[in-house]
């Protein structure tokens, strides 16, 4: 705090907070691995097309429920085995990792971006407008999530889109429940009424004075649902609500494999243990941006 | 013709215990280039009066006044975009929390070039080379190093310094300043008032300042008002305000400074005023 600020240039700012945040995010040892294991997943999901060793959707039906390649009956071009109809185990999965961050993403960026946005206007305005928004948001809240997807599927039809559509308005009411409680707390700070001494109007208090200041939270709320979206769209995938067959999201792949449980462990297994170790990865990083994030952690 | 003129000026807010009048029928004029004082302890409604100059008060409070004319138009008939454009340029306001008045996600040399770019309609780079300007104007050291610092890398006496240049950016003709000391060491509230004083004179500008400091008043001001309980009891040229106050309020103000104790213990203002009575 005290050191005498040196003469930088943006980027050179911009590299200096960014090893600031390195440094307090490092300490977490969790959260560096799950960062690396989330790396991971991000390569994989981008190259599948070069990895993955056949097509995932291709049929070998000489090989059908094929175990891995290290049990007795295993083969070593299929070194995760095959379904019940002879598709490779292994590029399935990493087919399948396409989808899970996809999904994560474009669930996360429509429940922040209209959570922040109601929620920047619950809290800046307050009174009735507040009221209105806040307790549809309680509604919503009020329903077991999992419950109001399937239900929003159900009127919307099934499939992947609208199964993302329904987990992102479940989604929301957090991002806008953290949204306002932030803009309540900032908004009568001082540095809003110099701003608005300054002239600046409503919507540039609302954007581009208040909104920074209530970023960190929001963006461990993000990643965390981010985990929460994967795993919740494998949740409607299994029950035949979410992406549908022969897609290789991991949650239709469990569901496909269902009736193989007691015959064939690794069809329910692996794609099992895929959300497990991704959504973990994401949520240990989560833990360690809110660690890296929060000033009050801080030793400054 | 006086710069700001307010006459009868009355601020109410409603409460859960019904109206509370925080100001009352307050007086108060400020000539081109003078420093008014407004002084008087916590309550009495000194900034509340200020703040509805401005415009900043929240929704639950009503401000009426007979008038309240900046420059022969008045602030409050006029249209709010009118307005806006003289609230911020022409009058500014200085608080009393500088390190709290900065946005902290933001480097202060931004924050003084946005307020330039949007209220002088300076391009980027006529922008930065103004807020250096004033940098130096304020008495910052290193101006071009200081911009991109973030308000919690600078002191708080650097922080309301840097308030002051936002302030004096649009050469107001009106400064405002809400207890600019309150929250300094002594030592700075000294550079802090010779550098506000220094700027008024250079500037031509008028100056309100708000305080309960009498040392600060006695230093700075041309003209004081006494304000307790919303309402206005004194008003007089800082010479004879010292000199001879005529209110029973100002007299026990003045006793309650430390260099005018008798025996251990100050009194209060409410015991001096009680034995004033008395006696």
């Amino acid at each position: 705090m005290t050191e005498a600020p040196v003469r930088l240039t943006d980027a050179a700012i911009r590299r200096q907070m960014l090893a600031e945040f390195w440094f307090y995010f490092r300490q977490n040892r969790g959260a560096v691995i799950g960062m690396w294991v989330f790396l991971v997943l991000v390569f994989v999901a981008v190259f599948a097309q070069v990895i993955a060793p056949h097509d995932p959707t291709q049929q070998y039906r000489d090989a059908l429920l094929i175990p891995p390649f290290w049990q007795d009956d295993g083969q070593a071009r299929f070194l995760l085995g095959t379904d019940a109809v002879g598709r490779d185990m292994l590029s399935r999965l990493i087919h399948g990792a396409q989808y899970s961050l996809f999904i994560g993403i474009v669930v996360v960026a429509i429940a922040l971006v209209g959570g922040i946005f109601v929620g920047l206007l619950a809290g800046f305005y307050g009174g009735w407008v507040d009221t209105v928004i806040m307790r549809v948001m309680d509604v919503i809240l009020a329903f077991p999530s999992l419950l109001l997807a399937l239900v929003l599927v159900a009127v919307l039809g099934p499939g992947l889109t609208n199964a993302m559509i329904a987990i992102a308005i479940v989604y929301q009411p957090h991002f806008a429940r953290l949204t306002r409680a932030a803009v309540m707390g900032e908004k009568e700070r001082e540095y809003v009424t110099a701003a608005k001494v300054a002239g600046a109007g409503k919507l540039r208090l609302m954007f581009k004075t208040i909104l920074p200041n209530c970023l960190a939270p929001l963006i461990v709320q993000a990643t965390l649902s981010f985990s929460s979206a994967v795993l919740d769209s494998a949740a409607l995938g299994f029950l035949g609500m979410g992406a549908q067959p022969p897609a290789s999201e991991w949650g239709t792949m469990l569901a496909e494999a269902r009736e193989f449980i007691l015959r064939a462990w690794w069809v329910v297994t692996l794609p099992g243990l895929a959300i497990l170790i991704s959504v973990l990865a994401i949520n240990l990083v989560g833990d360690g941006l809110r660690d890296a994030l929060d000033p009050k952690l801080k030793r400054s | 013709m006086a710069l700001l003129e307010i006459r009868n000026l009355t601020v109410r807010f409603d409460t859960s215990n019904g109206a509370f009048t925080a100001v009352d029928g307050v007086d108060l004029s400020v000539d081109a280039r003078e420093v008014l004082a407004i002084v008087g302890e916590s309550g009495s409604g000194k900034s509340v009066a200020m703040l509805a100059v401005m415009g900043l008060l929240p929704d639950t409070a009503t401000v009426t006044a007979d008038a309240m004319l900046y420059d022969g138009r008045d602030l409050l008939q006029m249209p709010v975009a009118e307005r806006q454009k003289l609230i911020g340029r022409k009058i500014t306001m200085i608080f009393q929390e500088p390190v709290a008045s900065l946005n902290p996600s933001f480097t202060v040399g931004f924050q003084i070039e946005e307020v330039l770019h949007f209220n002088m309609g300076l391009n980027r780079r006529a922008a930065r080379v103004r807020a250096v300007e004033l940098f130096q104007a304020v008495g910052i050291p290193e101006p071009e190093i200081k911009l991109d610092a973030y308000p919690h890398q600078l002191s708080g006496g650097q922080c309301q310094r840097v308030m002051i240049a936002m302030a004096i950016a649009s050469n107001p003709r009106l400064l405002i300043a809400d207890e600019p000391t309150t929250a300094l060491d002594v030592t700075i509230q000294k550079q802090i008032l010779d550098l506000l004083m220094d700027l008024q004179e250079k500037h031509g500008m008028a100056l309100i300042l708000i305080t309960h400091d009498m040392g600060v008043v006695a230093e700075t001001a041309d003209r004081v008002i006494v304000q307790y309980k919303g309402r206005k009891v004194e008003e007089a040229d800082v010479l004879s305000l010292f000199e001879n106050p005529q209110n029973a309020y100002t007299r026990a103000l003045l006793s309650a400074l430390p260099e005018n104790a008798t025996g251990d213990r100050l009194p209060t203002v409410a015991e001096f005023m009680a034995a004033e009575t008395l006696a």
